[in-house]
């Protein structure tokens, strides 16, 4: 691959041909703002806050679909620059709720992470705010369009990734907006609630409806895991606050799957606190189940598994493990079966 | 999987038959659109017009059981025809003339006229697999879950060792695993004739090194597979079973069968995180702890070990797993006694080969892919570089089967059952989730508009389902989805427990039943 | 003591005799919100948020002034209650900035928790909002009157456990506020900057101007060290970005958890651990000040040599 060189903010920086400056920049651990970019979309060179300035160049371009020259010089945090960003914030700010107080996405939110690295405060440019109706149509995804900045990730996601085309931009100018198409809620339209619009939104305009009024994202605990459905093995995080898990979200560095989850995946976890969940053991008495102790339960087990082993021997007696339970569980029950039990008879639904 | 899922969106073909990926693999199908998007060739063959069907550049709409004489016929021309790596056939592969042999009666034509599939179709799709540069084979239960399900695994496997599509990045045959952690399951030796790691019980070599690492003398001889566990403990041969994360009430074949084979036991053990339909029939219920309590590894589709990690204490007294069957061996006067999940990969990593190399500490990060023998070995992205684990490949002459049950006029229909992207197996833990529930709160039969016109039946209809075995209320949804004479239900509600239908014959060697293929008649309830 | 037995949300609890309803239900797990209740100040009553509702009485106390009586029944979230609690931040928030997208308290904010937790999303009253100046008069307090909410812990703290009574209320009505004396900025008071009035308020109207701009609440990793200027050993909380000090506050808490803190004391803490504060004596050569060692800066460099010479 050809290598081209390059001055960014007075460091010298080797890339191969082709590489954008924004990506040039980030590989030399310059941080520049974006709103629109992501690494795993196409380039959008929408939201214009990766502007930089390139020696010899007219005006500000945007990093993110700029590519690097050889001798280009670029200066990424220039007083031009920073005002550019900062009146690009403002415009932004300008028609946009101020509510991050009870805002879901209050505190993993980029224009807000901007904001207040700009020192952005409100109110520069007064005019009409849209007031759209929230889509509050599913139990899943949640749509606020008032707080929508047109980055078209969501869009770019919902065809790139994951191929299904359901968001899309409509309208023009001030009405622009991301929509399903006839402007339907998402419980009308193909939308199969992957959530993966949900994984690129960088503001609060797509958030996991199960997570509203749960807790702040600053107070949730990510714990990183692997999702408990199909055989694909998906990188999950659950979002745990007081003991319990309020959310999944997903990650750039799941190994299988990025952030990309589905329906199961992301939205699927409900039943880890549900009140079903069996929370005592429970012995048959007279035809039904009573709760009984760990010790009582244990010794009968064994008792009742020993008496049929010593009266009828060890082939009267079988286990099923589990395809959902972990590896560990699995060796531990297959050398039960083999070794205690004194059988072979183990099997499990690997056949469905 | 031969291969990472990862090497998909590189191949040049990919012939996927028997799996509606979009559904059961939502994250892989990802990968063939992406694919797709990069040019590479899909061949979907499946009854049903399923989403990964509209996504093919062909879909070939065989009848449910008829895998064999398809695959056969792809074979057919492929040698007619001199496609085959003969380079490969002749170093790597054995038994080359008995396939040629047998293949030779199930021409194009011949196909055309027994499963309706054109002649020119089936060259088309013979000459695209065998002329790619890189392809692959995924295929799931649809090839499985038959009484030839082995041979429909072979016949696939003849395929890609006739063009030597195996062994080489983005190039091979990967059947796509269904449960989150089927393959650990099965990698650890929860299967009646293998220890872990696929050491053979009726080996003595391994039995007498097991034996020393639990020292204990082992039962020599295979153990019975689930299908047997139920039909030995209906006839009072089996007393005592001990259930962990199972639900067979619902999801195995012949579901009534299956409940009076429990009911007939002296002793039932069920440990679970609810009290499932089969708990409910336990003399002894456990309480497990779910996935979000506890620390572990799963293995995926792709042979990957990752590690799951506790986010919350398990609920109520509940246990992990493992401690569980440890407290009851050790009650039974054997000490099983793990500090943790981690001290139990020790022990699996020193009797388990393609384990040896795998510690929770190498797990960090993206997990490693066995065979991973060593401490200092990589892992194994994709299988059978050079040469096959046996040596030579073997090509097995496999003659079409019909399905053990076939239509007739009293039963006329066939029943063919799956997954839906909404639900997971028998419902236990997607239908107590609000979304997915809102989404899909109750099966519908899919019916070809045709048959339903015939019957009368109009969207949303409740029908009465029955096969030979039982019978179920349904409500149908019409749809082209299905062929004419074909209708598919999901395993996943118990309102209406498809199971009861299904017939629970079995493939011999794999003893996996014909889940995909049952006869069944459709009345319309007033 | 006498014990007295009473019901909350339908449990019975037996509390000590003396204590208010709050504490009562403190003590039994149950989680009343507060804003002008501090644990280490005199009760007030005025926020009115931890009202709850008392069987027979006619309207909602405040629990953090109503004592407990034998056989009250008392209910902490009932839809009366929740109602009344709502409404209360309404009106707080009817003149309050909305701006937490750059507020530095935003994720520390108790106004802002519990407008999350009771989900107050429109503000129903509109109406005139303050627009008072900003006091950025001195370096080491922000006070933005316009985000007060006139709790009054400020006040009572900076009486009650510092004795100073630089804050007091001024004006009525509408125009009600916490100032100093004579209504000027705090570099014209009698202020010592001692910082526990910025360690009890809960908004963003008293701030800690060294962290202002520096780093989201959120992604503060706190730790805490003793002072060791004084025998009084206060406790500061080392706020850490990236693994490095961006300023020095008060532990988080009561003042039995942190002391009296003192200007002096904070400064010194901030000299050892910010990194942004030289970490070696600077003297001034050719105009410009140059990093030098304690030796040099003291002027000990002669004295040192001659006492090595002693040694060999």
């Amino acid at each position: 691959m050809e290598k081209v060189s390059l001055t960014i903010d007075g460091r010298q920086v080797e890339v191969s041909a082709g590489t954008t400056v924004l990506e040039a920049a980030r590989s030399a651990g310059i941080e520049i703002p974006t709103l629109c970019h992501d690494p795993e979309l196409t380039s959008h060179g929408a939201c214009r806050l990766c502007v930089v300035s390139i020696e010899g160049m007219r005006n500000l371009p945007a990093s993110c679909v700029t590519t690097v020259r050889e001798g280009m010089v670029v200066h990424t945090s220039t007083p031009e620059v920073n005002e550019a960003r900062k009146t690009i914030l403002e415009l932004l700010l300008s028609n946009h709720p101020n509510d991050c107080m009870i805002c879901e996405k209050s505190g993993e939110c980029k224009l807000q992470e901007y904001a207040y690295l700009y020192g952005v405060k409100e109110g520069t440019f007064a005019g009409e705010q849209s007031n759209y109706h929230p889509d509050d149509s599913n139990p899943m995804i949640y749509r606020d369009n008032n707080k929508c900045i047109l980055c078209g990730k969501c869009v770019r996601a919902c065809e790139e990734v994951q191929g299904r085309s359901i968001l899309g931009f409509a309208n023009r100018g001030f009405q622009t907006k991301v929509t399903p198409a006839l402007d339907k809620p998402l419980s009308e339209s193909e939308c199969v609630f992957c959530g993966s619009c949900i994984s690129v939104c960088p503001v609060g305009a797509l958030t996991e409806k199960g997570m509203m009024g749960k807790g702040r994202r600053w107070e949730m605990k990510k714990v990183r895991t692997i999702c408990p459905y199909c055989g694909t093995g998906c990188t999950i995080e659950l979002n745990v606050k007081n003991g319990e898990v309020v959310g999944v979200t997903s990650t750039e560095e799941g190994a299988v799957n990025g952030r990309a989850l589905c329906i199961k995946g992301r939205f699927g976890y409900n039943f880890i606190n549900h009140p079903d969940r069996l929370k005592t053991p429970l012995i048959k008495e007279n035809g039904s189940l009573r709760e009984a102790t760990w010790e009582e339960a244990i010794s009968k087990v064994a008792e009742n598994l020993s008496k049929i082993k010593e009266e009828y021997g060890s082939d009267a007696l079988a286990t099923l493990t589990s395809a959902r339970c972990t590896n560990e569980d699995n060796y531990i029950m297959n050398k039960f079966t083999r070794a205690v039990l004194g059988t072979n008879s183990i099997d499990h639904c690997a056949r469905l | 999987m031969t291969n990472s899922i990862s090497e998909i969106k590189d191949t040049d073909f990919i012939f996927a038959i028997g799996t509606n990926t979009t559904e059961t693999h939502p994250i892989i199908s990802l990968e063939v659109k992406k694919a797709i998007k990069n040019g590479t060739k899909l061949v979907v063959a499946d009854p049903r017009k399923t989403e990964m069907a509209e996504l093919a550049d062909i879909h070939i709409s065989h009848p449910s059981g008829s895998d064999l004489i398809l695959l056969n016929a792809l074979a057919n021309v492929i040698i007619t025809e001199e496609l085959y790596d003969k380079e490969f056939v002749e170093e790597r592969t054995e038994n080359f003339q008995e396939l040629k042999e047998t293949v030779q009666k199930y021409t194009p034509e011949y196909a055309e006229e027994t499963i309706g599939i054109s002649a020119d179709t089936i060259r088309e799709v013979a000459r695209g697999y065998a002329n790619a540069d890189k392809a692959m084979i995924l295929y799931t239960m649809g090839i499985t879950q038959h009484i030839c399900g082995t041979d429909n695994v072979l016949a696939i496997a003849n395929l890609a060792m006739l063009c030597g599509h195996i062994g080489k990045p983005s190039t091979g045959v990967n059947p796509l695993r269904g449960q989150n952690n089927v393959q650990g399951a099965c990698d650890m030796g929860g299967l009646p004739n293998v220890y872990p790691g696929y050491q053979k019980v009726v080996d003595e070599k391994v039995r007498e090194k097991f034996e020393k690492a639990w020292g204990v003398s082992l039962n020599p001889n295979n153990g019975l597979s689930v299908g047997e566990m139920m039909d030995n403990a209906y006839e009072g041969k089996v007393k005592g079973i001990y259930i962990m994360g199972e639900n067979p009430v619902l999801s195995d074949p012949d579901a009534n069968h299956v409940e009076e084979a429990l009911k007939k036991l002296d002793f039932l053990v069920v440990q679970d995180i609810f009290l499932t339909e089969t708990a409910m029939l336990a003399d002894v219920v456990l309480p497990a702890a779910s996935f979000a309590e506890k620390d572990g590894t799963f293995t995926n589709t792709e042979r990957r070990v990752q590690r799951i990690r506790k986010a919350i204490n398990p609920v109520g007294q509940s246990k992990e797993d493992w401690e569980i069957i440890c407290m009851v061996a050790t009650a039974m006067g054997y000490p099983m006694n793990y500090d943790s999940a981690e001290d139990i990969m020790k022990e699996i990593a020193e009797v388990t080969p393609s384990y040896g190399g795998i510690t929770y500490r190498r797990l960090e990060g993206d997990g490693l892919q066995w065979p991973c023998p060593t401490e200092d070995h990589p892992g194994t992205p994709y299988l059978h570089k050079g040469r096959f684990a046996k040596g030579k490949g073997s090509f097995h002459a496999v003659e079409f089967v019909p399905p053990n049950e076939e239509t007739d006029s009293e039963y006329p229909f066939v029943l063919t059952t799956g997954r839906r992207l909404w639900h997971y197996h028998t419902g236990t833990m997607s239908r107590r989730a609000d979304g997915l529930e809102w989404k899909y709160p109750q099966e519908k039969l899919e019916i070809n508009p045709e048959d339903a016109a015939k019957l009368g039946l109009r969207e949303g209809d409740k029908v009465k389902v029955a096969s030979r075995r039982g019978e179920i209320e349904i409500a149908v949804h019409c749809t082209d989805r299905v062929p004419p004479g074909t209708v598919f239900g999901s395993f996943h509600f118990r309102e209406s427990a498809i199971n009861k239908l299904t017939n629970p014959a079995r493939d011999p060697k794999a003893k996996i039943p014909e889940y995909k293929v049952c006869a069944v008649k459709i009345q319309k309830l007033a | 003591m006498m014990s007295v037995k009473i019901t909350i949300n339908g449990r019975p609890v037996i509390a000590q005799e003396g204590i208010t309803v709050l504490e009562a239900s403190k003590q039994a797990g149950y989680d009343i919100p507060t804003l002008c209740h501090h644990p280490a100040l005199s009760e007030f009553g005025a926020c009115r948020l931890c009202v709850v509702e008392i069987k027979g009485m006619r309207n909602l106390p405040a629990s953090c002034v109503t004592k407990i009586s034998e056989g009250m029944e008392i209910q902490t979230e009932s839809a009366a209650v929740v109602e009344a609690r709502k409404t209360i931040l309404e009106l707080l928030l009817a003149n309050h900035p909305s701006d937490c997208l750059t507020c530095q308290m935003s994720g520390n904010c108790k106004l802002q928790d519990y407008a999350y937790r009771y989900q107050v999303r429109n503000v129903s009253f509109c109406g005139e909002t303050h627009n008072y100046p900003l006091d950025d008069s001195n370096p080491y307090i922000i006070r933005d009157n316009n985000k007060c909410i006139l709790c009054g812990r400020c006040v009572r703290a900076c009486a009650e456990i510092k004795g100073e009574n630089i804050l007091g209320f001024a004006s009525r009505g509408f125009n009600t506020k916490i100032t100093t004396a004579l209504d000027k900025d705090f570099k014209d008071s009698d202020c010592v900057y001692c910082h526990t009035c910025v360690a009890v308020c809960p908004v963003g109207a008293l701030r800690n101007k060294e962290m202002e701009g520096k780093a989201r609440y959120w992604e503060l990793e706190k730790k805490t060290v003793d002072c060791g200027l004084c025998e009084n050993a206060c406790k500061f909380d080392l706020n850490i970005k990236d693994g490095k000090v961006i300023g020095v506050s008060a532990k988080e808490g009561t003042p039995e958890r942190f002391g009296q803190p003192c200007l002096k004391g904070r400064l010194a803490v901030n000299l050892k651990y910010n990194p942004d504060c030289p970490q070696k004596p600077l003297i001034k050569k050719d105009g410009e000040f140059v990093p030098v060692s304690w030796e040099e800066a003291l002027g000990l460099d002669e004295l040192i040599s001659k006492m090595e010479s002693f040694e060999k």
